[in-house]
């Protein structure tokens, strides 16, 4: 896997955990993801949380719900940081797609995040 | 009326309320009453962002609270009223003289110097003493985080 941006995922519960579980299960380590959970959080936590885990680095971070404490949470970070940008409604197949495709910019990586995010969701056939 | 919550949440406006009470409720506005907020564009922008486009958004400082909740309580839509501290909704109950009668704590969450009293309820000395003063006042204080969770009331909480 190629190495440099490093990817947040920030959501409910322990939905994050999970899904560093779920990309390692599927892709092996070096996925450049890490894990953190809103729960317990008032606003000013959840900033600190993100300031722990970005540590500086150019970040993509991957919020859950739109509107939801963590995607305004990682937007409010987001603005004090320029090297930092924010996905929302964040899904395994864009997550599996980040982890292989980390050498380049943070707003390449979040355009990609955004299409791969959306071709994965689909219903209403059989299956793809 | 038709403020059908008036709610202490540190996270503001987010799925909790959006979504775990707007979507039983039915309501068609949201009230932040939050001075920092109302004094800052961006953050506004950020609180508005998930809030779906049938549901109107006010952000009022707490002296505009105080002036507008007339019009808000007779507003003919549903709504929710919001303070992100104790300190701002014990304002405005004081400031509206008596015209709220029922507090929901949704969300004060872990600061230093604060006690666990619920899982998503802290509360400093202090604090606990103003939410007693203010069920003295006749407001009916309970803490819920969401609809289908119990709602726990203060005296049982500061037990």
């Amino acid at each position: 896997m190629s190495e440099s941006l490093v990817g947040i995922i920030l959501a409910h519960a322990e939905i994050a955990d999970a899904m560093v579980k779920a990309v390692e299960a599927i892709a092996g380590t070096g996925h450049g993801l890490v894990a953190v959970s809103n729960a317990g959080c008032d606003r000013g936590a959840i900033q600190a949380r993100l300031e722990a885990a970005v540590g500086g680095r150019p970040a993509v971070i991957f919020a859950d719900l739109p509107g939801g404490s963590c995607a305004v949470g990682a937007a409010a970070f987001a603005h004090g940081h320029p090297g930092v940008r924010v996905v929302t409604g964040v899904n395994l197949p864009m997550l599996l797609d980040f982890a292989f495709h980390r050498d380049r910019s943070v707003e390449d990586a979040v355009t990609r995040a955004v299409e791969t995010g959306r071709t994965a969701v689909g219903g209403g056939g059989a299956g793809r | 009326m038709s403020v059908g919550l008036f709610r202490i949440d540190d996270r503001l406006i987010h799925g909790q309320v959006v979504v775990g009470w707007g979507q039983p409720m039915g309501i068609e506005f949201i009230v932040l009453v939050d001075d920092e907020v109302r004094a800052s564009e961006w953050e506004q922008e950020l609180y508005r962002m998930g809030v779906p486009p049938q549901v109107s958004v006010v952000f009022a400082s707490v002296s505009e609270a105080v002036a507008q909740l007339p019009a808000w309580r007779a507003d003919e839509r549903k709504g929710i009223v919001l303070t992100g501290d104790i300190g701002a909704m014990d304002a405005l109950c004081a400031g509206t003289d008596g015209a709220i009668t029922q507090v929901n704590l949704g969300g004060i969450h872990y600061r230093d110097g604060r006690k666990e009293r619920l899982r998503y309820v802290y509360l400093s000395d202090e604090e606990a003493a103003k939410l007693r003063r203010l069920a003295e006042r006749q407001v009916a204080i309970t803490a819920q985080d969401v609809p289908t969770g119990k709602a726990v009331p203060l005296a049982e909480l500061l037990a």
